[in-house]
């Protein structure tokens, strides 16, 4: 009897808050069916695509040689890029969230232009500075320095449209944390490079570890402003996105798909990885 | 190592912190700055400790100047009031961290890190949890862990900033009387700032009473709650009753009581202010010895050990009386009652002291 009380009264206790049963449902499938139509449809569409003509076709689409070269170079530019927006992120997020200093909100408005400028406009600029007809190209072309419609122009653009990610996640988290375990470990006798590399560091790692897992994502899937700087050069300056375009428009459908799967597949690991990093964030700022 | 402090300001923006601060800390005693929030105590701790610089003014350690000193060759040790414990270390590296980031020549091997990690924890009593996270223990555990990081160190001066402050009621009681204890066994110059009067009166050799920057008052516990310096003392250690009239010669007439204030013999007629502890009123059912004045009870609280009257005055104001509980068991109190109040004990302060 009195179990069936308290139950009644924990039922009653839900449904105050919740919508019917119905709307719930309702709800749900409509979520659910526009994750379908507009995500997973494609993903799996990419996957199919890619396998057509099977796996021998697939393989072979990625064994050719300006492929191949086109994933050489995207790796080299998330190498290059991710390096530097880590440093940059991490010296930028530390200034930012640790000190006051004149200008600090003209530095946070510029980390975020990348973010508000289009990237064809972000590839231009490049192109205005270094390109032939550029302020810096006559200079650079009578010292045989080639940027644009080389490698230098496709890592800067890179650098350029990713430099948000990592300063971003950590401006927060490092406001979140504060200053105080920086100055006790102060206080305890640590140098101010102790205190950066076995306090500050060690308190973002996960975040850290976020920032870049977005940053290489972006480093490799980026298209608008690497195509203005690249020139299309097969073999020599197309990275992955720009080789599905080329793929794509000379009608080789499988090969273009096959190689549009390595991003994709790219993406689902971003993912993987960035959940296990937001639910290790958490932890830490649970048990504080 | 004794602490003085010479004609200390500092500035944020509009707002001075600290104005012409003078104090001298002796070595091997605890001290608590006492004050409400904005008086300025955090400021001058922080000072101390080189986490802030002062505008103007200076800080000697042991007579020697030491206000341009890094905060790490100042040899302090600092408890913070969230105790800022590193959250990705364990309860033994948060206390072994001051040992480990020592240079090379000094830096003690890792037995004897060890060693001395193992006689901290004994010494806060958490010997099981060396090997836990901060984020696993409780309030009161984690200012312990921050307390013997503090002492691994062996600072010379330690420095606590409201360390009870967010702990509860019991912990924060437990924890003040164990401090006392430590610091009776080892006698290293403390400067601990608290807003909670009762807690300075019950930890500190001495008292700093500050307001608005200033310093109010110093002395032994005793001497500043049994003799206020200033308004503001009285008022800010316990509940005190106020009383506005006039002295003259040694004699303040204060609404209908007349008082004896030998320290005002000189005055001459002027406006002055009276203050009363709560607990130094006292109630009668008839009108006793001279100076009872007739009033009528108009709220009773218990509040634990001490009940709480408001006395409504004939001329009508209102006073307030902390009585024990036998007290007002025996005087069978209800309210409407009429009774007969007299204030044992009133300190006068003329009146340019404005509070």
């Amino acid at each position: 009897m009195q179990v069936s009380i308290h139950r009644t009264v924990k039922k009653n206790g839900t449904s105050g808050i919740a919508e019917p049963a119905w709307v719930r449902y309702l709800l749900l499938a409509v979520a659910l069916s526009f994750l379908t139509l507009f995500l997973m449809l494609p993903l799996a569409a990419v996957f199919v695509q890619a396998l057509d003509k099977g796996w021998e076709a697939y393989l072979e689409a990625l064994k050719d040689p300006d492929t191949f070269s086109a994933i050489k170079l995207t790796l080299v530019a998330a190498a290059c890029s991710v390096p530097v927006n880590l440093v940059f992120g991490v010296t930028a997020a530390w200034a930012i969230a640790k000190f006051a200093f004149p200008g600090k909100s003209l530095l946070i408005t510029l980390i975020d232009l990348p973010f508000s400028v289009s990237p064809v406009v972000s590839g231009l600029i490049y192109v205005l500075i270094f390109g032939l007809q550029g302020w810096l190209g006559p200079w650079l072309q009578a010292h045989d320095v080639k940027i644009i419609f080389a490698v230098p122009g496709i890592i800067l653009a890179t650098i350029f449209v990713t430099f948000p990610f990592i300063a971003r996640e950590l401006i927060p988290l490092m406001e979140s944390q504060g200053r105080e375990e920086e100055e006790a470990a102060l206080t305890l006798g640590a140098s101010g490079l102790q205190t950066f590399f076995r306090v500050t560091l060690p308190n973002v790692r996960w975040g850290i570890l976020y920032g870049v897992i977005l940053c290489n994502a972006r480093a490799m899937g980026e298209f608008g402003a690497v195509s203005v700087v690249s020139g299309h050069v097969r073999g020599s300056t197309n990275t992955i996105p720009l080789q599905v375009e080329i793929l794509y428009n000379e009608y080789s459908y499988a090969a273009a798909f096959a190689v549009a799967s390595l991003l994709a597949m790219l993406a689902l690991v971003t993912l993987a990885v960035k959940s296990v990093a937001e639910w290790k964030i958490r932890q830490v700022s649970a048990a504080e | 190592m004794s602490i003085t402090i010479e004609n200390l300001s500092k500035n944020f923006g509009n707002f001075a912190a600290l104005s012409d601060v003078n104090l001298e800390v002796p070595s091997g005693e605890l001290v608590a700055l006492l004050g409400p929030s904005g008086s300025g105590k955090t400021s001058l701790l922080r000072i101390i400790a080189g986490l802030e610089h002062p505008d103007r003014g200076t800080v000697l350690f042991n007579g020697q100047e030491a206000t341009r000193r890094q905060v790490k060759q100042r040899k302090v040790g600092f408890v913070f009031q969230h105790y800022a414990l590193f959250r990705h270390m364990t309860v033994f590296d948060n206390i072994a961290f001051g040992l480990t980031v020592k240079a090379k020549a000094e830096r003690p091997g890792k037995a004897e890190i060890r060693d001395k990690v193992a006689r901290l924890l004994k010494l806060i009593q958490l010997e099981q949890l060396a090997g836990r996270y901060p984020g696993q223990l409780s309030g009161g555990q984690r200012q312990r862990v921050a307390l013997a990081r503090a002492l691994a160190v062996e600072p010379e001066v330690l420095l606590l900033d409201e360390p009870f402050g967010a702990l509860d009621a019991k912990v924060r009681l437990e924890l003040r009387r164990w401090l006392r204890r430590l610091h009776d066994e080892i006698h290293v110059t403390s400067v601990f700032v608290t807003h909670d009067q009762e807690e300075a009166l019950e930890v500190a050799d001495r008292i700093v009473v500050m307001n608005k920057g200033r310093i109010e008052q110093e002395g032994t516990p005793s001497e500043v709650y049994d003799h206020p310096a200033t308004p503001f003392v009285f008022d800010f250690l316990g509940s005190v009753n106020l009383f506005r009239g006039r002295v003259h010669a040694g004699t303040a007439q204060m609404g209908g009581l007349r008082v004896h204030s030998p320290e005002h013999a000189t005055a001459d007629d002027a406006p002055a202010i009276g203050y009363v502890r709560a607990h130094d009123i006292t109630i009668e059912r008839v009108p006793g010895e001279g100076g009872a004045v007739s009033a009528e009870v108009s709220h009773l609280l218990s509040v634990g050990p001490l009940v709480r009257v408001e006395l409504r005055i004939a001329g009508g104001d209102t006073w307030e009386a902390n009585l024990p509980r036998e007290e007002a068991d025996r005087l069978q109190l209800a309210v409407g009652e009429k009774v007969f109040a007299r204030p044992r004990k009133m300190r006068v302060f003329v009146e340019d002291y404005q509070i």
